[in-house]
């Protein structure tokens, strides 16, 4: 076994390979670019190597770099993790040239499936089932056409080096074929530098099925089971589970022994995954292998009891596969939700920004969160804004499905948007727990998925208000404590009044509207009035960011968690954001300032504005200078240059009307 | 420790109908403070607001820190005066939380007509502005005033507690070092002007606040100038030309915000002088005490039971327990704030008064604040006590009163009759506050007691010169007597005229002590020279 191994990676994937390192006894070296410097995986590994800037194809994805840190550092093997060079042959060869072990497959079994169409010829030889298509290599739009012609519509065209659903066109018939074609060969060219395309039958509601498989070098090979992987969005996936729900014993085999196969096929070592299409009827087609540790790995570590990541290091040091396939079974059930700091409504656009709050849900033996970011960490614009993986296990489907939608609503992120209600909304859907799967779920019920960001409801306003109130009471008393006078009932922030009531208004920015909630100081309580009605609040704070509060009756926890005049308030997973409206903030750019006079005696040294000229208030108009001092001359407010009475050079009196600007109707 | 306990069952019936009763009358304050509330009334308030104008309690509402308490004054001034429609004298005045600091603040309520200043008015801005002097706190002017009312001005102009003296005090207030702000939010003429012009620092509101000594209808009757009163004297014409104001605010609760800045900035630490304690919630309920007083005023009670409902964990050391009973003395805390409590518990006989007079002058040497619990229907009359020399014996109280330099609370919890009221500390003797319950009186004597004096006299005369009267005659003349000394006894005729800082919930009484004495050190306490006593 290894002393020593790099990890070429980051996020979640560096800080998983390092846990079972550590576990392991072997030390571990990270490398890292100068945006993850503080990164958690990098404060994980005994050592870490700056490797590059921050884009990946300077620091990630530079194989030489990385393999003179395994050189320098003295690492004998080299994690690739998954993404960025891990299905990178070239990489492979590069370390095992520099006697560096690479935790991976041998570099021809990558480039074996590494072109999708040598793939499908290489799984057709050895008897792997194929979907109905073709992989040639005459690329003219008229024999793709007749192809398709042949395959039958529906057709999907995919970029033969492809990945991620680009180059991907779904063509419902001849006529709109070419166009299609056009498109998805421009995608593939950008995209990949390989304008090639392959041909396939569409399946109508096809599931995404996988098989774990692993090989060692002493000629054992066996699978771990399969996992449905059938809920996507724009082919990359979101939830994915293990078992396969629903999957007859007969075909669990069939697919696993044809895995095997394939794997047996192109002469694999260590961990992959053979890609199927299930069809509605059972039959099953191969579509890809990845020749690397696949991100919904923990499904399978869960449902089997094994660690993928010792059987790698295992099977890299040359030992044996860990266990027989008899000795494997699948125990329970287990999900994995991919959190991400995403924006479902805006078409899953990544939410770039500071995690100011960041607070899983507890791990147990049902609840497991990998995890590369911690509080205060950004979401940068350089890679994966993948958050955590939340991965859950349960002795039958139903049960992980709850634990599932428990721990979504348990999870905590402020700073981006991220795609926790979404997540959440699909554990809850009917189909979903129904296991009625197929790579299309998403889209036929996106309208039930993705909901827009309403108006902030009566209770959470409530919470809101609630919250500012025992806060400025907690700051109240904290300053009464520090005052010569701390027991003075002046510190009180209940709202006293002689023989009479009071209130106190707090105004709300929600989305871009002022909401407007008067709190009536009650003995004990608050009577709030609310866009929904009159509601009695009380409560208390717990802990930091917590309130618990009685909202007329009902028991809400909330956590609320502040940045700045920004709130958010995290209700059973689901986060609000309102922005405290803040007089104080907007005022001063309000008043008046700025005249067109002289505001003394001077020489007009440059005029700033020409008639016709729309001017806001502030806007310099001209500079003068008197006193051997500059003094410019801005606009006391908006409005429209009618004249400029005085050119540079020019000697004004104080007083001297300098620019006139046309009358604007002023509001109210 | 000496906690006191109480012999009353909240389950009796006696308590309960106390407790009706004093709800009763609760009720009604309430009821009448939320019409004063009103101000001019909804139309008047509605064009008011319809101006992009705040009221008056919403402009200290903003003023003010945050949730903080706000002990208004005289909120029953002017209260069946003027006939009846100038809800709190057209003027809203109070002590109030800014910035950290407690300050006084002076609101007009020009929804009340125009927030002209009626004889009360001034007298009410006047004693806001001496609750300042006395307790070194800041003023804080919400101007929004048409000035003296014109049909009234001999009772509001010419003399020496009237419009004038406003000036007067501002500007030997900011000579003691106590800050004077104001907030033009409205008009501010003639006279008027001069509250903007003789303080530290004023802020006005653009279009709303105007300063002038004449407004444009006196100006134009001048000199034949037209002018509009923006042009005469807006906030441009102040901040930009005349310097008259200092800062200037685009609306009312931009020009709060300013004051706030500026209380803020005025570098004052408070200091109290008194060694302070944990404070501890009374053992007994303070709402309890609407149960412990008689609805019936003539049956007795004990005091201590409204004392153990006030004062911090129930706790009284008592002073001199045995001897002069009818006068209760002794030392607790409120909030925290050591205190001396003298009240009473019967008539005043020379033993109580000594026994009063002694205690105060503790007080005073050790810099104790004092509080009246004052329910005195006089001190003890007949040939007996007069030659026991109980007149030096009240002197020596009311002497020791009079002195006491540190801060004096008087609460008028029953009634206030004859010289009772000198000893106990009534308005004449300069308490920091002065506050009655509902259920007080207040007169020179009681109304019976008046009645059967003047009848008495009257039955006197007429039989020396022979002639007889009736006594459903004596009757007929005695009834509108008592009747006039109900009336001018009642709290409410009382807090009209200033008589008292406001009329109070006496479930509140912890509260609004515990705010005074926390205002009152603000001020040093200073030491005492007492003139001499009578031996």
């Amino acid at each position: 076994m290894f002393d020593k191994i790099l990890v070429a990676n980051r996020g979640e994937i560096a800080c998983r390979v390092i846990r079972t390192a550590q576990r392991m006894g072997i030390r571990t070296v990270a490398v890292f670019s100068d945006a993850d410097e503080g990164a958690r995986h990098v404060a994980m590994a005994d050592e870490a190597y700056r490797i590059g800037p921050a884009p990946a194809r300077e620091s990630y994805l530079r194989a030489d770099a990385i393999v003179e840190v395994a050189v320098k550092s003295g690492a004998q093997a080299v994690h690739p993790g998954y993404g960025f060079l891990s299905e990178n042959a070239g990489f492979a060869e590069a370390c095992a040239a520099a006697g560096v072990t690479f935790i991976g497959p041998p570099p021809a079994a990558i480039r074996a499936m590494g072109s999708k169409s040598a793939a499908k010829r290489i799984m057709a030889e050895a008897g792997v089932p194929l979907v109905p298509g073709y992989h040639g290599e005459d690329q003219s739009p008229d024999r793709l056409l007749g192809e398709a012609e042949r395959i039958g519509w529906p057709v999907l065209v995919k970029a033969t080096a492809g990945g991620g659903g680009k180059g991907m066109r779904a063509v419902p018939d001849a006529a709109s074929f070419l166009a299609a074609l056009a498109g998805a060969k421009r995608e593939a060219l950008s995209a990949f530098g390989d304008d090639r395309v392959l041909l396939e039958r569409y399946l109508a509601r096809p599931r995404h099925v996988e098989v774990q498989v692993f090989a060692d070098t002493l000629g054992g090979a066996v699978h771990l089971f399969e996992r449905d992987c059938s809920i996507q969005r724009r082919h990359q996936k979101v939830l994915e589970e293990a078992p396969a729900p629903g999957l007859a014993a007969a075909t669990r085999a069939a697919m696993g022994r044809a895995a095997v196969a394939a794997a047996r096929a192109i002469g694999y070592v260590g961990a992959g995954t053979v890609e199927f299409l299930l069809d509605e009827d059972g039959s099953f087609y191969f579509m890809e292998m990845n020749t690397r540790l696949q991100v919904e790995h923990p499904v399978t570590e869960m449902i089997t009891g094994q660690d993928l990541v010792e059987w790698q290091l295992r099977v890299a040091a040359g030992e044996p596969l860990p266990a027989t396939q008899e000795a494997l079974s699948i125990t329970g059930h287990a999900i994995e939700a991919r959190v991400y700091a995403e924006d479902p409504s805006r078409e899953f656009l990544p939410s770039i920004g500071r995690l100011d709050h960041l607070r899983p849900p507890r791990e147990s033996t049902h609840v497991r969160i990998d995890t590369g970011v911690r509080e205060g960490d950004e979401v940068s614009i350089h890679y994966d804004p993948m958050i955590a993986k939340l991965v859950v296990w349960d002795t039958s489907r139903a049960a992980a499905v709850r634990r599932l939608r428990t721990a979504l609503g348990e999870y905590q992120v402020v700073g981006v948007t991220t795609n926790l209600a979404f997540l959440g909304a699909v554990a809850a859907h009917p189909a979903y727990q129904a296991a009625d799967l197929d790579t299309r779920f998403i889209d036929r019920h996106r309208a039930d998925l993705i909901g827009e960001p309403g108006a902030a409801s009566d209770t959470v306003l409530a919470v809101a208000c609630l919250d500012e109130i025992l806060r400025r009471t907690a700051d109240a008393e904290r300053t009464a404590r520090a005052s010569a006078d701390p027991h003075s009932p002046w510190n009180r922030t209940d709202g006293w009044r002689l023989n009479a009531d009071s209130h106190h208004v707090f105004t709300f920015v929600d989305d871009g509207k002022l909401v407007r909630v008067v709190v009536h100081h009650r003995p004990g309580s608050m009577l709030l009035d609310l866009p929904g009605g009159k509601v009695e609040v009380r409560g208390s704070r717990n802990g930091l960011d917590e309130v618990v509060a009685d909202v007329g009756g009902a028991r809400v926890r909330a956590t609320v968690v502040r940045s700045g005049a920004d709130r958010v308030i995290m209700i059973h997973g689901r986060g609000h954001r309102l922005a405290l409206h803040d007089p104080d903030a907007a005022e001063e750019r309000d008043v008046g300032g700025g005249s067109l006079v002289a505001p003394m005696p001077g020489k007009v040294v440059v005029v700033l504005v020409e008639v016709g000229v729309e001017v806001k208030k502030g806007a310099p108009l001209l500079v003068l200078e008197a006193m051997k001092m500059e003094h410019t001359v801005v606009s006391p407010r908006d409005g429209k240059v009618s004249a400029v009475h005085f050119a540079p050079g020019a000697i004004v009196p104080e007083g001297a009307q300098l620019v006139a600007l046309e009358q604007v109707p002023e509001e109210g | 420790m000496s906690v006191l306990d109480t012999t009353l069952d909240p389950q009796s019936a006696d308590f309960r109908r106390n407790a009706g009763s004093m709800g009763t009358l609760v009720s009604d304050l309430r009821a009448k403070v939320a019409t004063v509330e009103l101000g001019g009334g909804e139309r008047a308030c509605t064009r008011h607001t319809e101006r992009g104008k705040l009221l008056p309690r919403e402009r200290v509402r903003q003023l003010l820190d945050v949730g903080t308490p706000f002990l208004e004054l005289s909120q029953l001034a002017a209260h069946g005066m003027y006939g009846g429609d100038v809800a709190a004298a057209g003027i809203v005045t109070g002590i109030g939380r800014v910035s950290g600091r407690e300050c006084v603040v002076v609101a007009n309520d020009a929804t009340v007509k125009g927030g002209s200043y009626f004889p009360i008015t001034v007298k009410k801005h006047l004693r806001a502005q001496e609750i300042a002097a006395q307790n070194r706190l800041p003023c804080i002017y919400l101007v929004d005033s048409g000035g003296a009312n014109l049909p009234s001005q001999d009772e509001v102009f010419p003399d020496r507690e009237h419009f004038g003296r406003i000036f007067f005090n501002q500007a030997n207030l900011s000579a003691a070092g106590i800050p004077q702000i104001s907030v033009v939010m409205g008009s501010c003429t003639a006279g008027g002007a001069y509250v903007p012009a003789m303080s530290d620092e004023s802020i006005i509101v653009r279009k709303q606040g105007t300063i002038f000594l004449a407004g444009p209808p006196l100006v134009k009757a001048a000199t034949g100038e037209v002018v509009s009163a923006e042009d005469l004297g807006g906030a441009d014409v102040h901040s930009r030309t005349s310097g008259v104001t200092d800062h200037y605010a685009t609306d009312d609760a931009h020009a709060l915000r300013i004051a706030r800045r500026i209380v803020g900035n005025l570098n004052h630490v408070k200091r109290p002088q008194v060694e302070l304690r944990q404070p501890a919630e009374p053992l007994l309920d303070p709402s309890g005490i609407h149960g412990v007083v008689p609805a019936d005023a003539r049956k007795p009670y004990d005091v201590r039971e409204v004392i153990a409902r006030v004062v911090d964990g129930s706790d009284l050391d008592e002073f001199k327990r045995l001897y002069g009973t009818t006068l209760v003395c002794g030392f607790a805390h409120v909030h925290g704030y050591p205190v001396g409590i003298v009240a009473n518990n019967g008539i005043l006989f020379s033993e109580s008064a000594l026994k009063g007079a002694h205690f105060i002058q503790l007080c005073a040497q050790r810099g104790i604040p004092l509080v009246f619990l004052q329910n005195i229907t006089g001190f003890m009359v007949g040939s007996k006590y007069e030659a026991g020399g109980i007149a030096k014996d009240g002197a020596k109280m009311v002497t020791a009163v009079a002195c006491a330099r540190v801060p004096k609370f008087t609460f008028i919890i029953g009634g206030s009759f004859g010289a009772g009221n000198y000893g106990m500390c009534g308005r004449a003797y300069s308490p920091r506050f002065l506050w009655m319950w509902p259920n007080a009186r207040i007169s020179v004597m009681g109304g019976e007691q008046a009645a059967s004096v003047l009848g008495q006299v009257k039955r006197d005369a007429m039989e020396a010169r022979g002639e007889t009267w009736p006594r459903e005659e004596e009757e007929r003349f005695k009834a509108p007597i008592r009747e006039q000394y109900e009336t001018q006894g009642h709290p409410y005729y009382a807090s009209a005229r200033l008589w008292d800082d406001g009329i109070i919930d006496p479930a509140q009484t912890r509260t609004v002590l515990g705010l005074g004495i926390s205002a009152a050190l603000n001020a040093p306490v200073e030491p005492t020279t007492f003139g001499v006593f009578r031996m």
